[in-house]
């Protein structure tokens, strides 16, 4: 299937990683048997009463008589989620569960109403009266920026929620010994993470414990516990939070949900069942959306066409409040540390500022920040190459980074990686010079093709000094894993990540497997459920794999040495004999040997045979927080160009990519493939709509376009396998390479294909519409001149 | 996403039909044939209709003929049903061509022709058709039948000449003669999405001339019709690249454009003069 199962595993003697083996938890997915939250029964079903309007003073709610109906008038008891960052010049804003008086964006919930049915609570909320006195509202960062706009909220002066700056000593000088200044003013347009799930909550109240199970559809549970007990004023053990099955998170789902909190607080006051099923329209408007910035980057570039200093002011439209836990600085603060890129260049000034406005709040999505910087830093490079008469190729190889460990402006280390090899292997493969000759012939027949490379570095498995580093309140980095043997020798893994999609259930079996001698089947990975799992931050930022592979390969080699030490004792052999494979411990060259169910039950059963020297059980636990790892890939994209319509078709799409040591090729593939997908969505078609009065023109699946199949190029996979230093799999991370490199590639393409217009695009994502204003503005010029 | 309570009904008859239509008409009683395009709107809770008249067991509705003069299609025929030429004539494969075009194969395979009809979408492949070819529509209510013409049956976005009390029970679409030429063309962003712009041409060749064109526009204005200004920069032409480049220009600067957020009026003109040339070119292929 992919390039990896001809090159075989690396590690000496292993068995499992690096095998495309299939996922352990499909069976169940494929035939229909999973469990998803929706899925649960409860007693009451709730409807939210949102804001039609995007700014303004609730006046009055007025509900049907009989109806039971929350506002926040019912919550004076509830905390309001205020998100918190030490740094940054940032404002603390707070959010309440209910809109409380004012209403911020348009989605915003003013009151949820409680029926014995979805559908009744629909018709109840349609009769529920809600008077708002409306104010114009802020859309655009721009505008909420300007002199004399309105305040969003009190704490916040000129709506500037936070303000990042940077600039290395030196910076003036070089910038001013500079040949060329190249510049590019980006825009990158508001997105949703759309997962298939929409969010969904079920929260059920236990008579006999008093205590409340949330089953939610989330990425991090332990943190949801964390922040609605705070909120609630609960004790932590008074609330079981469950992830079951979740039909992709992509980052919406890492974010507290104010209706979550609700139906817990539903679930106390009536002492019952209360779920709620988020609904396309409420998820495209009033979930959490991303991507929403304006970035000016520019270049200076010596005389080599060498990079020697970078300058950017970034502006990102955080939406009306801030979310929890990563705060709203995710997107700004992001930029501002990774903007360099793959490239070297020690000279930075940077300001990045998060801008509130009266629009649905913004929270992470797949690649956070990544596939707007890349698009902006990959078009400046090509506009650099136009600028030296380079080929974007030959830019790419005279700034790549290709000494490591390298530390950049911003203090970020790098560990090894192959920007370059990963460039020549795409070039290669791709055959430049063929399609350069192709491009040329096509040309002559009125078909404009363009080619679009992108380079960039993938921060990936980071812990927690990365998000101390932003002043975090809350720095989710390490994890934990129990990986446990019980009596009849099966083996169970629980982890504090929350996978929902990824695949951790079998990678995370072929790591143990391979220090335990068994099969993955054997081994059962438990994740998920707070009262089970050991506490954890879930599954975001390509994290779950090195950190929780990490934790599960310290926790499985603890359980080996044991296993080692048993074996030792009941075949009275010394440990250094003992090899473990195929479910025994045997003694090297010797047919002597010990099963390890036979090992498991005898040090629960028999522990007085261990003399006291072991312990007994066989469970063992480890932590792992590492310091974080670069993946890093290089994407071309070739795509067909209409100039008449502005249509674009992604012809073809190769991906060179490098994340270390591969667990499961056919893992690590879907995760390239998905995030492609909603990378080429960034790239041309996904893109929520504000009008001028802050009503969204594009609340649902028809008017919001992610890409279907029909849209979806075939992809071409090659990889390269640096081990990471920084990671004790080895592995790095992948979860967001997809998404980070695909707008870049595209529109790096898209320019080439415009190349004889005369015409740039550097907006995201490039819309037919788009493409044919650049082009009419070309032809109207033209016309004028002639 | 759930609809408001509402009163199924079932007729089987034609006559139990109009019955019921007349007696819910009043309060906002809709008939519910593929239920492709009511449906989601009720699910939006954008219509919350009291009643629905469900056709969908109405003997009779079903029939899909052609008299040598005229194909009737009957209000149950579904869009799938031209996925194969429905008869031996050019209007057949005009009507196959054209049907691929609409939605997705499950949408196809419920939604029904008049249903578009009566839905009218701006931007709807079938409505286009019908004011292209000049169909005739034919409403029955308890209060009798009435012809209706396509340039008189289109009055708007999702508006028609239809009464609150009418079915459209049939739509007449007349036969093509046997050397007419056809040509058809769309645009949109994704596969499967309604036309930001459509074009549908015919005509015949008479001594080496176009004549006899129509051009059909769709998805540009408030309602699909034929473009005079486009049919006369054809009629009397060698059909080449010329004349269609003149048919197309006519066209982009006749029509009055629609506008929504991914579609300003100067787009909306591209597109009309891309999809205008491309169907004229399509016809030559
Ligand atoms: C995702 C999606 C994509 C689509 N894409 C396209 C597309 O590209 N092109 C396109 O043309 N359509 C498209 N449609 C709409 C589809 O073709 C519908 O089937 C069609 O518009 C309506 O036909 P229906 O039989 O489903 O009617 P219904 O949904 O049942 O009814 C639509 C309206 O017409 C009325 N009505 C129906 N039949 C009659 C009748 N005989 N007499 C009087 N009134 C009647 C109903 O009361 C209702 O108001 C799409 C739909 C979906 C869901």
């Amino acid at each position: 299937m992919s390039a990896h199962e001809t090159r075989g595993s690396t590690g000496a003697g292993l068995k499992w990683v690096g095998r495309a083996i299939r996922r352990l938890e499909d069976p169940a997915l494929v035939t229909g048997q999973g469990h998803f939250t929706a899925d649960l029964a409860a007693t009451h079903w709730v409807r939210f009463v949102r804001s039609p309007n995007a700014a303004g003073k609730i006046e009055s709610i007025k509900a049907p008589d009989g109806a039971l109906v929350i506002t926040a008038a019912d919550l004076t008891s509830v905390k309001k989620i205020t998100p918190m960052l030490h740094k940054f010049n940032y404002r603390p804003v707070a959010q309440s569960i209910l809109a409380d008086g004012v209403v911020r964006y348009v989605g915003e919930a003013i009151a949820a109403v409680v029926a014995s049915s979805e559908e009744d609570a629909e018709d109840t909320a349609d009769l529920v009266e809600v008077n708002i006195s409306e104010s114009a509202p802020l859309v655009d960062a721009r505008d909420a920026l300007a002199p004399g706009a309105p305040q969003i909220h009190a704490e916040a002066p000129g709506n500037v929620i936070l303000k990042g700056e940077i600039k290395t000593a030196g910076f003036d000088d070089v910038w001013a010994s500079a040949a060329k200044i190249v510049r590019i003013d980006a825009r990158s347009h508001r997105q949703n993470a759309t997962p298939m799930e929409a969010r969904a909550a079920h929260a059920a109240y236990d008579k006999a414990s008093g205590r409340v199970t949330l089953t939610c559809t989330t990425q991090m549970p332990h943190l949801m516990r964390t922040a609605i007990a705070d909120l609630l004023g609960m004790r932590e053990s008074d609330l079981r939070v469950i992830a079951p099955d979740v039909g992709g998170g992509f980052g919406q789902k890492m974010s507290l949900c104010a209706e979550y909190v609700l139906l817990v607080w539903l679930a106390c006051k009536l002492k019952s069942s209360v779920a709620w099923t988020e609904d396309r329209r409420e998820n495209l408007i009033a979930s959490f959306h991303s991507r929403d910035q304006y970035i000016t980057l520019e270049g200076a570039f010596d005389a080599n066409a060498k990079l020697i200093a970078l300058r950017a002011d970034v502006v990102s439209n955080v939406g009306a409040y801030s979310c929890f836990p990563t705060t709203s600085g995710v997107e700004p603060l992001m930029a501002m540390a990774e903007m360099p890129g793959p490239y070297d260049v020690q000279q930075y000034q940077c300001l990045a500022r998060g801008v509130l406005t009266n629009t649905c709040t913004m929270a992470a999505y797949r690649g956070v920040s990544r596939p707007i910087i890349t698009f902006t830093l990959e078009r400046l490079m090509d506009k650099a190459a136009k600028a030296f008469a380079l080929d974007p190729v030959d830019i790419r190889r005279r700034n790549l980074i290709d000494k490591f460990p390298y530390t950049s402006a911003t203090g970020l280390i790098y560990d090894e990686a192959t920007y370059r090899q990963t460039l020549e292997m795409a070039v290669h493969e791709i055959d430049l010079p063929a399609f350069r000759a192709q491009q040329k012939e096509a040309r002559k027949q009125g078909h404009y093709l363009g080619i679009g490379f992108a380079t960039f570095s993938e921060r990936t498995g980071y812990g927690s000094p990365a998000f101390a580093a932003r002043g975090m309140a809350i720095t989710p980095g390490w994890e934990t894993v129990h990986v446990s043997v019980d009596p009849s020798g099966f083996v169970e893994a629980r982890i504090g990540s929350s996978p929902h999609g990824q695949g951790l259930r079998t990678t995370l079996a072929q790591i143990i497997a391979d220090e335990l001698g068994i099969p993955p089947d054997l081994i059962k990975v438990v994740h998920g459920d707070t009262d089970t799992a050991p506490y954890g931050w879930g599954t975001f930022a390509s994290r779950s794999l090195v950190i929780s592979g990490g934790a599960t390969l310290i926790a499985a080699r603890k359980v080996r040495a044991k296993l080692i030490k048993i074996a030792s004792h009941m075949l009275e052999a010394a440990e250094s004999d003992i090899v473990l494979e195929d479910g025994q411990a045997k003694i090297a060259g010797t047919d002597r040997s010990v099963t390890v169910a036979a090992m498991a039950r005898e040090i629960y059963t028999q522990t007085h045979r261990f003399k006291g020297e072991l312990e007994p059980g066989l469970s063992e636990s480890g932590t792992y927080d590492p310091p974080g790892t670069f993946s890093n890939a290089c994407h071309v994209a070739i795509v067909q160009l209409d100039p008449e319509t502005g249509f674009v078709k992604v012809e073809r799409y190769l991906v060179a990519e490098d994340a270390g040591r591969i667990i499961n090729p056919m893992i690590a593939d879907g995760q390239v493939h998905g995030g492609i997908a909603q990378g080429i969505g960034n790239a041309l078609l996904e893109e929520i709509v504000y009008d001028y009065d802050g009503g969204v023109l594009t609340a649902n699946l028809a008017d919001y376009m992610p890409p279907t199949a029909h849209e979806m190029p075939h992809v071409e996979l090659h990889h390269m396998e640096t081990p990471s230093t920084q990671s004790i799999t080895k592995a790095k991370g992948l979860g967001e390479g997809g998404t980070i490199g695909a707008p870049a590639a595209v529109l790096n393409a898209i320019n080439d294909a415009l190349t004889p217009f005369n015409v740039e695009i550097d907006i995201i994502p490039a819309t037919p519409q788009r493409i044919r204003a650049a082009l009419r503005k070309a032809e109207q010029a033209a016309k004028k001149t002639a | 996403m759930k609809p408001a309570p509402f009163v199924r009904h079932v007729p089987r008859t034609l006559q139990q039909a109009l019955a019921i239509l007349s007696q819910v008409a009043g309060q906002d009683g809709r008939i519910l044939a593929g239920g492709q395009s009511l449906v989601p709107i009720m699910a939006f809770r954008l219509a919350k209709p009291a009643h629905l008249v469900d056709i969908n067991e109405v003997a009779g509705l079903d029939r899909l003929a052609s008299d040598g003069k005229v194909l009737s299609i009957g209000a149950r025929v579904r869009h799938a049903a031209f996925h194969a030429p429905v008869a031996d004539n050019r209007l057949a494969a005009l009507l196959t061509y054209v049907a691929r075009h609409i939605a997705h194969y499950p949408i196809r395979m419920r939604g029904t022709f008049c249903g578009s009809l009566a839905h009218a979408d701006p931007a709807s492949e079938w409505c286009l058709t019908a004011a292209t070819l000049d169909a005739t529509m034919i409403a029955m209510s308890q209060r009798g039948t009435r012809e209706i013409a396509a340039k008189d049956f289109f009055e708007g976005i999702m508006a028609t000449a239809l009464a609150e009390d009418e079915l459209l029970a049939e739509v007449r679409l007349p036969l093509l003669a046997s050397d007419a030429k056809f040509g058809f063309y769309e645009f949109n962003r994704r596969a499967g999405d309604f036309a930001m712009a459509a074009a549908l041409v015919t005509y015949r060749i008479v001594g080496g001339k176009i004549a006899e064109a129509r051009v059909g526009v769709g998805g540009a204005e408030s309602a699909p019709r034929r473009i005079s200004e486009a049919e006369a920069a054809l009629n009397g032409r060698t059909p080449d690249d010329t004349a269609f480049h003149a048919a197309a220009e006519a066209a982009s600067d006749t029509v009055d454009p629609l506008e929504d957020h991914q579609t300003d009026a100067a787009y909306r003109r591209d597109l009309v003069r891309a999809v205008v040339r491309r169907a004229l070119e399509h016809s030559c292929a």
